[in-house]
Formats: C-alpha cells, sequence, structure tokens
C-alpha cells in the first residue's frame, strides 16, 4: 500500500491543481454563465461522498456481521470522509444557488434529504466519539442507515418536483462539459482513496496503541 | 414705462422660475415597466462565488489532511511514551 501511496498522491495533487484550468477551458452553461462552473466542483464532491458511503455501508455490515476491526477501521474512516465530502457539497450548492435561483437554500427534497445523510453521518462520529462500549456496533448501524438513504438522495430530482437540476444532466453533456467533469471526478476519486488510505493507517496506529496500553497496564 | 416694467418682470419669472423647477425631485413613478432581464449593474457577480467555492474545496480538504497529521502525531507521541515506560518494569 505504501508503494501505491507516493504515485497517488502525487497524480492526485497535479490533477486537483490543474482541474481550474481544465475547468476554465470548458463552455459556460446557457441560462447560468460562469457560476455554472461550481458544478465541476460540486457533484464530483457528491460522487466522492456517495463512494465513501458505499465503503462505510459495506465494512459496516461486515463489522456488524462478523465482529471485524479491519471493517469497523475502514468503516470509521469512511464515514469520517464521506461527512468531509458532505460538507464540500452542502457548501458549494448554496454558492451556485444564490446566483441561479437567487437563494442560499431552499427546502426542497434534494437539499433537505441531503442535509440529513450529511447529519447522519456526523452523528455517526458522535456516536463513536461519546457512545461508549460498544458504539462501534451502533456507528455501523448508522453507516448501514446511511447507505440505504443514499439512493433516495440521489433520485430525489426524480422522485418529487425540485428546483435542483435533475440526473439526467450528466448523462448528457456534451463532449466539452464532459470530459472536465470526468478529470474532476477522477481527481476527487483519487482524493477520496488517499484520505482513506491515511485515515485507516490512523486508526490502525489507533488500534496499536491501545493494545500498548492493555500491555502496560497488565 | 409700465410695459418695459412688464417685461422685466416677466423676463425675470421665466429665468428664476427655471432655476426654481430645476432643484424639484423628480416627478414620482407613475407606472411599472416588466423587463425580463436583470439589468447587469444590479447582477450579482458570480466569479466571487465561483472561486470562493474553489477555495472552500481545498480548505476543507487541508484541514481534514492537517487533522489526520496531528492525530498520527499524537498518537505516535503517546506510543513513544508507552513505549520508553513499559521495559523499565
Amino acid at each position: 500500500m505504501r508503494k501505491v501511496f507516493g504515485p497517488l498522491a502525487a497524480l492526485a495533487g497535479v490533477m486537483l491543481v490543474a482541474s481550474p484550468f481544465v475547468v476554465a477551458q470548458a463552455p459556460f452553461e446557457a441560462s447560468m454563465g460562469i457560476v455554472s462552473k461550481i458544478f465541476y466542483f460540486h457533484v464530483p464532491s457528491w460522487f466522492a461522498m456517495f463512494t465513501a458511503i458505499g465503503i462505510c455501508g459495506v465494512a459496516s455490515v461486515v463489522h456488524l456481521f462478523r465482529n471485524s476491526p479491519r471493517a469497523d477501521r475502514i468503516a470509521e474512516a469512511a464515514g469520517e470522509i464521506a461527512v468531509v465530502f458532505g460538507l464540500m457539497g452542502l457548501v458549494t450548492g448554496p454558492l451556485w444557488g444564490r446566483k441561479a435561483w437567487g437563494v442560499w437554500w431552499i427546502w426542497d427534497a434534494k437539499l433537505t434529504i441531503a442535509l440529513l445523510l450529511e447529519m447522519t453521518f456526523i452523528s455517526g462520529i458522535l456516536v463513536r466519539k461519546y457512545g461508549g462500549p460498544g458504539s462501534d456496533k451502533l456507528a455501523a448501524a448508522v453507516g448501514i442507515f446511511g447507505l440505504a438513504v443514499t439512493p433516495f438522495v440521489y433520485e430525489a430530482v426524480n422522485i418529487w418536483r425540485t428546483i435542483h437540476p435533475l440526473t439526467s444532466v450528466v448523462p448528457t453533456l456534451p463532449a466539452r462539459m464532459a470530459l472536465p467533469f470526468w478529470f474532476c471526478v477522477t481527481a476527487y476519486m483519487l482524493l477520496l482513496a488517499l484520505l482513506l488510505m491515511l485515515r485507516v493507517n490512523l486508526g490502525k496506529r489507533q488500534a496499536a496503541l491501545d493494545e500498548l496500553y492493555l500491555a502496560y497496564e497488565d | 414705462m409700465s410695459l418695459r416694467r412688464l417685461l422685466i418682470a416677466l423676463t425675470s419669472f421665466v429665468l428664476l422660475s427655471s432655476s426654481v423647477f430645476a432643484m424639484q425631485p423628480p416627478a414620482g413613478q407613475s407606472e411599472f415597466v416588466p423587463v425580463d432581464a436583470v439589468p447587469l449593474a444590479d447582477q450579482l457577480p458570480a466569479a466571487p462565488l465561483l472561486i470562493t467555492a474553489y477555495a472552500f474545496v481545498w480548505i476543507a480538504a487541508m484541514v481534514y489532511l492537517w487533522s489526520i497529521w496531528r492525530r498520527l502525531n499524537k498518537v505516535e507521541d503517546e506510543m513513544r511514551t508507552l513505549a520508553q515506560k513499559i521495559p523499565h518494569r
């Protein structure tokens, strides 16, 4: 894993630094103009969040039914990273909405359920921190619940009438917009992989420290 | 003589009245004219919003990286301290 980390970090760094220049080459959206370029940071943030939730959910299932400390560490790391990417989405979205819709926030189905998803994973972190013994199992249940809610967040624009652009936007992007978009998605996915590796390593070291404390007390 | 006075009075009235009328506030709007597009001067600038969005993404990623690094350093410090204590027992 350590062999992969260096080149992966370099590639992610280069892609993230290059992303604004790649996005600058993309054409403007007809009705929204320059602010539409927030799309290239906003949507990849949610893609990365959904991926992190997927990892957290699967690892939570493994931990819940097989009592695997390794899966628990992965679930903990992915849940925390999901909150970071969710925060990016929740901040960049209103910056876009202020210009595109004239308001920072609107309590429509898509935005509200996305906020609830973010709060679900924040609650997972709080459960782990303050839940006491057995909190890892409770946090795993929260992770699985978050995973179950995620398809509704993605499909909210198709299920309910909302002001938010539909999911059909991404598959129908013209090539000049699709290329920078998928470039940014790849950069965010690399960033997700890097953060996950670092955070899992932190969990591993914390587990080693706990074992050392037990050895010391014995 | 009276005609001359009358002309002077009229001329003075015209000259003075123009400046008096010029000092009056503009007439109130009698009707609203609808337009579909917001005037350019009233439009919210988009570039600062775009820059803020990109900057926030970077700041969030960097702060999270820093928090991992800080926690890792704390764990390593504790491990070193404990490792030093264990052989002495």
